[in-house]
């Protein structure tokens, strides 16, 4: 069996991106990192490989820069067996374009499963998984929150609105991470020792994919949102009341 | 036969509120191309809102009626949808940004060659463009975007376009039939939350709990009596859901629920920049926190540093009291 997992680079939410005086992405002193649905994604690629009686291979794979190579090495060290970049600017992709490189690349792996974060918490756009699972004609889980494997049948638990969705489906499927599926693995350090031994393949998306690079969606310009003015604080319980009754009339 | 259609949710035979938001995303959308909208809706013995759609000023009304659509799964539902945005040749498309939403759209754009927008928040037309703006980076920025495919495919965020009320009159109906193949998926069942409470997204007042109410059951004996005084809704944490404290549901934030209640009061919550992004729409932002650095007081109209296990009973009393 194999499984194929990605582990897209994205900037550290954390790190709150600024823009530069030409509305571009000021990207000094921003941290970057695995999206964190993607390692929940390897994750559980990972302990379906260690639960299972047969050998499963792993392979991981992101579509980004060169740096990205760095998040194949984090999956690599988590545990998954081999590893593909496909070297591309992030400014010149879209949703789309990623799932028709995944396409290629499931079309040349054949992988039993992908599992793939819900969404990358970059541009937050949730389209990947869906629009791959579309174009191989496959079934999908999204947001999920409890897998299980028997034999070619998936039982996918799934987070949405009202409660949690039980769905089956048989393999081949994709499946996408939500937060209550696994606590994600740190890299141990011999993993990180191993990880550079394990197969990495670099692949050109013209040359290697034959893509055509046309964008369905392009971003026009950025802007900060309206800042929210931090109103007053209050003394006691009181003060809150009668703010909240008679200057904000909430209550 | 209209330029924009709506891609309408039911459940059990009963219209999606969140489809009501995307009324008006599509209403939006038609004063700037000037042209009209359709709606279309899809499911199994669906007659009946089919019929209630007809009310929202449509010009048509597809359905899309079979028993493969008995339950949804994202296989048949995008079959079905395309096969609706075919017949009536609209190039905008546009959904709610629900669960269900976000799961069938993308199948259906890819189907249409489409490009799409996901989680819409604003619609405006430049120089003959539609531009579509998006929170991106966790909420730090919005994108505009435009998508250049021949069919453009949207979700929006309910939060920012009004619920629509029927106006009265009927739209013709027209039924779609789809040739439904290839799934492999099969709907097994839904573990609801149960709920006396309005929907999170639709509550005027949401009471909210992080990590500073330290135990799960602090959220029953701390945070529902506040949560009942006002018939709100609970809202929580990525770092309380993450726990398994209280059902995914419940999440606030950019990877949870978006939320933009009357009123929103936030207790033991620091603030991470993900939950902002999914609140900071709110009217008025109560925070109760003890530490007086918490972020969540840099978007709180009235901040109140507290231990919310004393101040929290204190504020329920004395409103039960007024």
């Amino acid at each position: 069996m194999k499984i194929l997992v990605t582990a897209k680079r994205v900037i550290d939410p954390y790190s709150k991106p600024s823009l530069t005086s030409d509305g571009r992405i000021d990207d000094d002193d921003l941290d970057f990192k695995m999206n964190p649905f993607c390692e929940i994604a390897v994750e559980e690629a990972l302990r379906i490989a260690e639960g299972a009686d047969d050998d499963v291979e792993v392979v991981a794979v992101a579509i980004g820069s060169d740096e990205a190579t760095k998040e194949v090495r984090t999956a690599l060290a988590m545990g998954a067996h081999r590893g593909i970049l496909v070297e591309m600017d992030e400014e010149e992709l879209d949703s789309d374009l990623v799932a028709k490189m995944l396409q290629k690349i499931v079309a040349d792996e054949a992988p039993d499963l992908v599992i793939m974060g819900k969404q990358a918490v970059d541009g937050d756009s949730n389209q990947v998984a869906q629009l791959l699972a579309e174009y191989l004609g496959w079934p999908q889980a999204t947001f999920a929150y409890k897998v299980a494997l028997e034999g070619d049948t998936l039982t996918v638990q799934r987070e949405v609105d009202g409660g949690v969705e039980t769905v089956t489906m048989s393999l081949p499927a994709v499946v996408t991470t939500d937060l209550r599926l696994n606590e994600p693995r740190y890299a141990s350090l011999p993993g990180i020792m191993k990880a550079k031994r394990k197969p990495l393949a670099t692949l050109d998306p013209e040359d290697d994919l034959e893509i055509d690079l046309d964008l369905k969606v392009e971003l026009v310009d950025l802007a900060k949102p309206a800042e929210r003015q931090a109103g007053v604080k209050v003394p006691d319980v009181d003060t809150l009341i009668d703010k909240l009754a008679n200057e904000a009339k909430a209550i | 036969m209209s330029d924009i259609i709506v891609l309408a949710e039911q459940q059990n035979g009963k219209l999606a509120n969140a489809s009501r938001n995307a009324i008006t995303a599509a209403k939006a959308l038609a004063a700037l191309t000037g042209g009209g909208f359709d709606i279309a809706v899809a499911g199994h013995g669906i007659g009946d809102v089919a019929g209630a759609l007809g009310g929202y000023g449509a010009a048509t009304v597809y359905t899309v009626d079979d028993a493969a659509l008995a339950h949804y799964t994202a296989q048949a539902y995008a079959q079905a949808f395309s096969a609706a945005v075919e017949a009536s040749g609209a190039t905008f498309v546009v959904a709610a940004a629900t669960s269900i939403g976000k799961d069938c759209t993308p199948r259906v754009a890819a189907r249409l060659d489409a490009g799409m927008a996901s989680d819409v928040i604003k619609i405006e037309k430049e120089g003959g463009t539609v531009l579509y703006s998006r929170e991106i980076y966790s909420g730090n920025l919005i994108g505009r975007m435009k998508i250049n495919t021949d069919i453009q495919v949207l979700t929006v965020r309910g939060t920012e376009f009004a619920m629509a009320e029927a106006s009265g009159g009927a739209s013709a109906t027209q039924a779609v039939s789809a040739s439904i193949e290839g799934v492999r998926m099969t709907y097994v069942g839904l573990d609801a939350v149960e709920s006396d409470r309005p929907a999170l997204t639709e509550a005027s007042v949401v009471v909210s709990g992080g990590r500073g109410l330290k135990e799960p059951e602090n959220f029953q004996k701390v945070l529902e009596p506040l949560a009942d005084h006002f018939n709100a809704a609970i809202g929580a944490t990525r770092a309380v859901v993450d726990a398994g404290w209280v059902p995914n549901d419940w999440q606030v934030g950019q990877t949870g629920k978006v939320v933009a209640p009357n009123l929103y009061i936030a207790m033991g919550i620091s603030g991470a920049i993900q939950h902002l992004a999914g609140m900071k729409g709110s009217k008025t932002i109560v925070a109760i926190n003890k530490d007086p650095e918490a972020p969540i007081f840099s978007v709180a109209d009235y901040g109140l540093v507290a231990d919310l296990f004393e101040a929290v009973p204190e504020l329920t009393s004395k409103l039960k009291a007024r």
